[in-house]
């Protein structure tokens, strides 16, 4: 039944990553699939009813009701089960995101006849859903699968999209990933951010002598992997922009430096030859230098290393503390907290140095300012009295938003469409023990609606989310 | 009860004997304290450092400044390396966690180099004195009130 033309496309179209991530690259390819032949040519979506497509605005206070029917629904075996654990995976995604209503689970509706037909649209409508997904797996030899997907408008009874994706089976999940990720695209206009991975720091172990170790996992918390071992203290790991590499702080050896991470092979390899201690370190949107923090005397000062030459330059010299940078999108600008006027605020000055003008002017100190990937919002740590807060503003600091506070919220980092932020939340000790305390992650809107719990097997700090793959 | 009562007084003694005599090496002061080893810390160790000199000074929120209680105990300890020449230590600079990681990492190391600072000021060489900040990673007090943090804003001496 598969009709229609079909069409072969790059791998770098369909966001599989070049590149090696940890389980090696998934190496797959994409064709799109055309409307099926038994498609009637349609009338004028105004004329049949309201299209699913709609903008992220709009959903947040409306989510769209999308069903998502097993994939090859009805289909037995190995196939039959990898169609429902797919189809589960992307109505996790898409549930999770807040802008999706997902509804007609497990064949409360008839869905159609073999997959590839046109749906029965009237059953779909019938219980409510705007859009829908269909599609279907089967083995493509060699421990492959093809995944075909498509989805459908309901009300004006369209094709939206149409792929097979076909690849490693042992890749299923990322496959549902890039499924939800192309459904979030196509109906809300704007990039997801499900084929995404979280490096975080997990924490065991009482308080005074916590076992920290870097940990790394899908954005849905599956495939949640250790990557250092725990004999050393390790903080603050962030993602190369290929998402290959992480930066992060290590004690190793005593010595707290700011190393690199090979994801491909384990590796590790300090930053940079410095007296003092190096820390906070963040790439720049390019992935050709790093920024971070050296001490010097009684404070810091921000530098910037070129990762192919190894020579440094110093972006700062205030004698103040001056941390935590973070590049805008273009990688014009650098913003960073510095105590130079007395306490804590955030400061931005030009990506070659000099001239830092603040732009934090609310109750409290500010302090681990993190850009938008869509340049448009600076989220930052807010610390006032005994209340810690995870906010928004402006890059010129005005329009301030809080988006959730408690006693200890910390570290915010963007999912790289903007959208959603991550960030960490301990819970203070009951009694002198350390009773009681907790550090767990934590994922919200940017408008401050739909906060989650980012489920991890043990206590998690230092979140940062991955790009989508190039 | 009575052996920990005595310990420290028997320490004292020790130290005294060797302030009157700084040529005394430590090497000969722990061999004669086969009686000591008993009666309290080995001289010039850590446990010594602990219940003898004290081993840590403390700060206000977010300040790096020594106060005259904190200056008193850099005094002892400057007085007791001076005794021990042999010596290395660490000084390690911790905050509360009521501040952002990052920003602590660098406060700890500020209140780390003001505790060495002073002890090079009183004539500890400087190259047996390194520093390092754990910022709020190793706390000393696992509660979370005033209490608890007030101890964990410290710059902790360890022999090395």
């Amino acid at each position: 039944m598969m009709t229609g033309e079909t069409k072969m496309i790059g791998p770098r179209s369909v966001a599989f990553g070049r590149r090696g991530l940890i389980a090696g690259g998934l190496a797959g390819t994409a064709a799109l699939l055309g409307a099926p032949a038994g498609l009637r040519a349609q009338p004028a979506p105004a004329a049949s009813g309201q299209s699913a497509v709609i903008d992220v605005n709009r959903a947040r206070t409306e989510p769209i009701p999308i069903a998502i029917p097993d994939l090859g629904a009805g289909a037995g075996g190995e196939a039959g089960r990898l169609g429902h654990d797919i189809a589960q995976v992307v109505t996790d995604d898409l549930a999770r995101s807040g802008l999706f209503r997902p509804i007609g689970q497990a064949g409360s509706v008839q869905a159609s006849g073999p997959a590839g037909d046109v749906p029965n649209f009237s059953s779909w409508r019938a219980i409510g859903a705007q859009a829908l997904v269909t599609g279907k797996v089967e083995g493509a030899g060699g421990g492959s699968v093809r995944v075909e997907f498509r989805l459908w408008d309901v009300l004006p009874q369209q094709q939206i999209q149409g792929t097979a994706y076909t690849a490693t089976q042992s890749n299923w999940r990322r496959i549902a990933h890039i499924i939800a990720d192309v459904i979030y695209e196509r109906l809300l206009g704007e990039k997801g951010y499900f084929d995404t991975r979280i490096v975080y720091v997990a924490g065991t172990g009482p308080r005074d002598r916590r076992v920290k170790r870097l940990a790394i996992m899908d954005q849905d918390s599956a495939n949640n992997r250790i990557l250092t071992d725990g004999s050393y203290l390790v903080l603050t790991p962030r993602f190369h922009p290929t998402r290959d590499q992480i930066a992060f702080m290590s004690y190793a050896r005593n010595r707290p430096r700011v190393y690199l991470f090979d994801l491909g092979s384990g590796r590790q390899q300090v930053l940079g030859e410095f007296d003092g201690m190096t820390f906070a370190p963040r790439f720049s949107p390019d992935g050709s230098h790093v920024i971070m923090s050296v001490t010097r005397g009684g404070g810091s000062d921000i530098v910037v290393v070129d990762l192919a030459s190894h020579s440094e330059r110093r972006l700062t010299n205030s004698g103040a503390i001056d941390t935590s940078p973070c590049y805008s999108p273009d990688g014009s600008q650098i913003v960073f907290n510095s105590d130079r006027g007395g306490d804590q605020q955030l400061y931005i000055m030009g990506a070659g140095g000099g001239g830092a003008r603040r732009i934090s002017f609310g109750r409290g100190r500010y302090a681990t300012p993190v850009w938008s990937p869509r340049g448009d919002l600076i989220a930052f740590t807010r610390l006032s009295g005994s209340t810690f807060s995870i906010g928004v503003m402006n890059p010129d600091g005005s329009g301030e938003r809080i988006l959730s506070e408690s006693f200890s919220v910390e570290g915010p980092t963007f999912a790289p469409n903007g959208r959603v932020l991550m960030f960490w939340r301990e819970t203070p000790a009951r009694d002198s023990r350390g009773g009681g305390y907790s550090s767990r992650l934590v994922s919200i809107d940017i408008t401050g609606f739909n906060e989650r719990p980012v489920p991890t097997p043990t206590d998690a700090s230092d979140p940062a989310w991955s790009p989508l793959a190039g | 009860m009575n052996a920990k009562m005595m310990a420290p007084l028997a320490a004292l003694a020790l130290l005294a004997a060797c302030s009157s005599n700084p040529e005394t090496p430590a090497a000969t002061t722990s061999g004669t304290g086969a009686s000591a080893s008993t009666a309290g810390p080995v001289p010039g160790s850590q446990e010594d450092l602990v219940a003898n000199v004290g081993d840590r000074v403390f700060f206000a929120f977010d300040s790096s400044q020594l106060s005259g209680e904190a200056r008193s105990t850099l005094d002892r300890q400057s007085g007791w390396l001076g005794r021990y020449p042999q010596v290395s230590v660490q000084v390690a600079g911790n905050t509360d966690d009521r501040g952002t990681e990052e920003y602590n990492l660098a406060l700890g190391q500020r209140r780390a180099n003001a505790a060495r600072d002073y002890l090079v000021a009183r004539g500890v060489n400087s190259s047996r004195i390194s520093t390092i900040s754990y910022g709020k990673d190793r706390p000393t007090a696992l509660g979370d009130n005033e209490e608890a943090w007030a101890q964990n804003r410290n710059a902790i001496t360890s022999v090395r």
